[in-house]
């Protein structure tokens, strides 16, 4: 009987083989974290659609824009921003294969499908549990698959855009200004924060939502309402709030103010705005319809055939680069603090 | 009735330990509260420095719930814990730097290899590369899964992974081994070889084992003490004989063989056994077997009729051929305090 050798005295030490001696608690959980993430990603399915969209993005120009640019260098010699067009211009019948809209559209998805099952995956395979009762901060979980759902779409993204400028430069000869380049710098930084928007979206559904494949339903609709019927949202609710009186500036101001209003709360909306000011520094709006208030007004402003530099455009929108900011940080918050109230078990 | 009372589990001690040993765990009055569901009720414990402290209860009985306290996982309503000297809810990273925890339905990623997972644990834990890959072979070498490290876990048997999951456990290099239900969904054999594990483990490295588990037999065979718990409250702890005094029904029983079958020889032993001072009744076999129970008031004097009957039978010409004392079954003692705790409660 095991019992009558109960010994309540500490046994005898182990050999002191220690391969744990002056072992701190280690600083940075989410680096750990991050970096399984990472490797998770990379040999994941979502990976190669993730390349083969961008992948898509890249190869527009190749088809589109480049022959457009061609037919339109000659005559634009002098002329600024034709770098910028490699990105801006496609076919105009589908307007969704310019990179920058395609972008748009593909982000949120991306970001959705790098997080939607974070939190409540590991729940599914039972890791959770042995994953926060390593010696970690509880949200460096959070944090570190944050981090490594940023980093593998950005690094794709910023292959794709460097792939296309190449391109730009090397078949076309077409070389980028200084202020193309902060352009471009601004619009990777913007969309940086779009992905990261998305991608605490997917985390927060992960967290509340148990199953996964409920919350990737519930992205791709929340995708479906705010990103493909956004606009169209906010013209109707303006619309139903306040009808329009007449056609002059004074009647039709309290709808349009309305309509800004609404849209700022749209996050596909404000970033296509912002995309729109940043990557149209001519903005002419034969090139592009005005989609947006921003554009409306940068539009209504500008002296014919100027170019607006860069911290003009960047005063431009960026109350919208705020709002898009907020609603991220908004996002991650909530997230973090639902896991972090929720219960382990499952 | 036995002359000792059930007392009220806030005032129990644990077996006398010298005062200078420090109990790896300890709990004064922890309380865990869901809305009006009390899972944990005023909870003392204590567990000391190398040995295995077994908590049995039911499902739902609270044991995970009082695990992840002591862990820094769910914030206590009420009272205080100490793990290693250090208070879960507010040094929850060093607690959990040195203590190994195998929860409930423990899982891994299905994708990585068991030394992959291993290696996530140990960076996790801060353990260098080096010392990373030789705490990850001396544990893999432990459980018995050296062969199969390499294999994705998806491929693993349901008690592969539970040894995966006691190693998982160990690699941090752990002071104290929480297990929650270690046992659970394990063919009988893995259990044989999973309990003796956990003993070489507490021979080995000197650590202290706290697990749970609903399969009585288990903690009886590998535990030092035992808490029994019950609907949130611990309704008694101490060794195997300790709680035997306390829930038992105040007697012992030693099995005896005899080789007998004529009913007058029967007869003749029955008068025989009956004689030996502290039997109180004797039972003969009725299912044509030779195995008699001897039923002896007051329990301990049960060694003593031992001794009495082995010499009567020889004397007597018995045909003894087995001579065994019955132990207390946990499953009894288990019933009884059930019992007892719900009488006492709804007296309350």
């Amino acid at each position: 009987m095991t019992a009558s050798t109960a010994t309540a005295e500490p046994a005898p030490a182990a050999e002191p083989v220690d391969l744990y001696e002056d072992r701190p608690i280690p600083k940075a959980g989410w680096r750990v974290i991050a970096a399984k993430e990472l490797g998770d990603h990379v040999i994941s399915v979502r990976f190669m659609v993730l390349l083969i969209l961008l992948g898509l993005a890249a190869a527009t120009p190749l088809y589109f824009a480049a022959d457009q640019i061609k037919t339109l260098a000659p005559q634009a010699t002098g002329q600024q921003a034709v770098f910028l067009a490699l990105f801006t211009l496609g076919d105009t019948n589908y307007t969704f294969l310019i990179v920058s809209s395609f972008v748009a559209i593909v982000a949120p998805l991306l970001g959705l499908a790098f997080s939607f099952d974070a939190i409540n995956g590991e729940r599914a395979e039972g890791t959770l549990p042995r994953l926060v009762a390593q010696p970690i901060y509880r949200d460096d979980v959070i944090n570190g698959k944050f981090v490594a759902g940023l980093a593998v779409i950005l690094i794709v993204l910023v292959a794709v855009v460097g792939l296309i400028s190449g391109f730009g430069i090397l078949r076309l000869g077409i070389v980028p200004s200084t202020d193309e380049i902060l352009r471009l710098i601004a619009w990777i930084l913007v969309t940086a924060v779009y992905v990261g928007l998305w991608l605490a979206f997917g985390l927060l559904l992960s967290v509340v939502v148990r199953r996964a494949a409920t919350s990737a339903l519930i992205g791709f609709g929340a995708w479906f309402v705010l990103v493909i019927f956004g606009g169209f949202i906010a013209d109707l609710i303006a619309n139903t709030i306040s009808p329009l009186t007449g056609s002059t500036i004074e009647e039709a101001l309290p709808q349009a103010q309305l309509q800004k209003l609404i849209t700022s709360f749209l996050p596909g909306n404000l970033y296509s705005d912002v995309t729109n000011v940043l990557l149209n520094p001519r903005l002419n709006p034969s090139v592009q319809l005005p989609g947006s208030i921003g554009q409306a007004i940068q539009g209504a402003q500008q002296i014919p055939n100027t170019v607006l530099s860069i911290d003009q455009s960047l005063l431009l929108v960026w109350p919208e680069i705020v709002a898009l900011i907020a609603l991220t940080v908004l996002c991650f918050v909530a997230a973090y603090i639902a896991f972090m109230r929720q219960e382990v078990r499952a | 009735m036995s002359a000792v009372e059930a007392v009220p589990a806030a005032t129990q001690r644990p077996a006398p330990v010298e005062e200078e040993v420090e109990p790896v765990i300890w709990t004064s009055g922890l309380t865990k509260q869901y809305g009006d569901l009390t899972a944990v009720d005023s909870l003392d414990l204590a567990v000391y420095p190398g040995e295995i402290f077994g908590l049995l209860g039911a499902n739902g009985a609270g044991k995970t719930t009082t695990i992840l306290m002591l862990l820094g996982l769910s914030e206590p309503t009420d009272g205080e814990a100490l793990v290693m000297g250090l208070d879960p809810a507010f040094e929850p990273r060093e607690v959990k730097r040195r203590v190994g925890y195998l929860p409930d339905a423990v899982g891994f990623y299905g994708n990585m290899s068991g030394r992959q997972n291993l290696r996530y644990t140990a960076r996790l834990n801060g353990l260098r590369r080096q010392a990373a890959e030789t705490a990850i072979d001396e544990v893999l070498e432990q459980v018995g899964l050296t062969d199969r490290a390499d294999d994705e876990v998806q491929t693993y048997s349901r008690g592969m992974r539970q040894r995966l999951g006691i190693a998982d456990a160990l690699v941090k290099g752990p002071d104290l081994l929480i297990l929650d239900e270690p046992t659970t969904a394990i063919d009988p054999l893995g259990v044989v070889e999973i309990l003796d594990l956990l003993r070489a483990l507490v021979h080995e490295r000197g650590l202290a084992i706290l697990l749970s588990s609903h399969l009585l037999t288990q903690v009886q065979s590998v535990c030092d003490r035992i808490g029994i718990f019950a609907s949130g409250r611990l309704v008694g702890q101490g060794t195997l004989e300790e709680l035997a005094d306390r829930f038992g029904d105040g007697t012992a029983v030693v099995e005896v063989g005899l080789d007998l079958t004529d009913p007058a020889e029967i007869e003749r032993a029955k008068g025989i056994l009956l004689r030996i001072k502290g039997v109180r009744k004797v039972v003969a076999p009725t299912d044509g077997g030779d195995a008699w129970r001897v039923i002896v008031q007051p329990p301990d004097a049960e060694a003593g009729v031992r001794q009495q009957v082995l010499a009567t039978a020889v004397a007597e010409n018995l045909g003894l051929t087995a001579l065994r004392p019955i132990v207390p079954s946990l499953d009894d003692i288990y019933r009884t305090a059930l019992k007892r705790s719900a009488v006492v409660r709804s007296k309350s």
